[in-house]
């Protein structure tokens, strides 16, 4: 009496892996955008010189920005060389409030390793870059890092 | 009209494709690091008055003009050459007035006299130099005191400096091998903003 077909092989039951590639997409499109948001937009062009010599930037976190050159907006800023810290432009006389705050934002053990790295146009005139350096100097920020970009042998 | 069956696609390998694409993001954006030079600005001066009496001799004067141009030591400069210049005048010569004076000083880890040398690069730019050729020169600067660095390196442990083990090697040839360039406030010869 065989009516109804009983299967005594169990297959065990596979994972449905269907939704994988979905969730491995939404982690993609996770990384993809905060990579590019934790830049500041630009309102300075920056080209950096190249230098062979270079050390690497080591703790990203304990690192702040200052940006030096020709406003991205020459028909409403002009051409002269600005200072940009973090979004806004900035005079040199502003400099000293930035780094205050920017030892306020760090725990009190690190301040004394926070490094301003100068992202300055090559195109830039040293006059501008002294007096940021000068303005660092009486606010005792003194560790400095002159960014550029990596060649491994200069071309002169 | 039969109905055909649409043949399914097989998306198994789907998810392997997308974390290829999630390490090569991971990877690359690792990788896009910031890179330069290292200096510490000198501490604020108080006394403005106050100068340094320091012998001629051991100062190597390096100047940049708003034209870009070098001189050095009252001599027109070359940028292929200043790093070995440095290296010149960096390394210890004792008995010869051309170079800076010598002293010797006690390092207890090497438990010996070195002679040290006295001499300081002194590095003046003009308000007008451009910043490409000031970061030339520190970078020529840097090269200078890599190569004095790994010289003293290969000459204690046989090994140049970046591929030294240890905080104490490191710490010890950075004292070997002090950083001194000191910097002048800029001038304002050539009317430069």
């Amino acid at each position: 009496m065989a009516k109804f077909k009983t299967s005594k092989k169990e297959e065990s039951q596979s994972i449905n892996t269907a939704s994988l590639p979905d969730i491995i997409f939404m982690l993609l499109f996770f990384f993809m955008v905060t990579v590019h948001m934790r830049e500041s937009t630009m309102l300075v062009k920056v080209t950096l010189p190249e230098a062979s010599e270079v050390q690497k930037l080591e703790k990203k976190s304990l690192v702040s920005y200052i940006y030096i050159g020709e406003p991205v907006n020459t028909a409403k800023y002009g051409d002269n060389p600005r200072i940009q810290l973090n979004d806004a432009f900035a005079t040199v006389a502003d400099i000293p409030q930035f780094v205050a705050r920017e030892r306020q934002a760090r725990p009190e053990a690190e301040r004394s390793m926070l490094t301003f790295a100068l992202k300055v146009d090559q195109n830039t005139k040293m006059g501008v870059v002294s007096d940021v350096k000068q303005e660092l100097r009486k606010s005792n920020a003194l560790k400095i890092n002159y960014s550029t970009r990596k060649v491994t042998h200069t071309n002169y | 009209m039969a109905k055909r069956a649409v043949p399914e696609i097989n998306a198994g390998s789907m998810a392997d494709i997308a974390f290829l694409l999630l390490i090569f993001f991971l990877v690359t954006t690792t990788m896009n690091t910031d890179f330069g030079i290292t200096r510490i600005l000198p501490p604020p001066v108080k006394n403005k008055n106050a100068t340094v009496d320091v012998k001629d001799r051991n100062v190597m004067k390096i100047l940049i003009n708003s034209h870009d141009l070098l001189l050095v030591n009252g001599k027109p400069g070359n940028l292929n050459t200043l790093a070995q210049d440095v290296v010149k005048f960096m390394t210890p010569h004792p008995n010869d007035s051309r170079y800076p004076e010598v002293k010797e000083e006690y390092f207890p880890q090497l438990g010996k006299k070195v002679m040290m040398t006295k001499g300081i690069v002194s590095l003046k730019n003009d308000r007008g130099t451009s910043y490409k050729m000031y970061i030339e020169v520190q970078n020529e600067l840097a090269k200078a005191f890599d190569i004095l660095k790994n010289q003293e390196s290969i000459k204690y442990f046989g090994l140049p400096y970046k591929d030294l083990v240890g905080k104490k090697k490191k710490a010890l040839i950075n004292k070997l091998v002090p950083i001194r360039i000191s910097e002048a406030e800029p001038e304002n010869v050539g009317g430069g903003k």
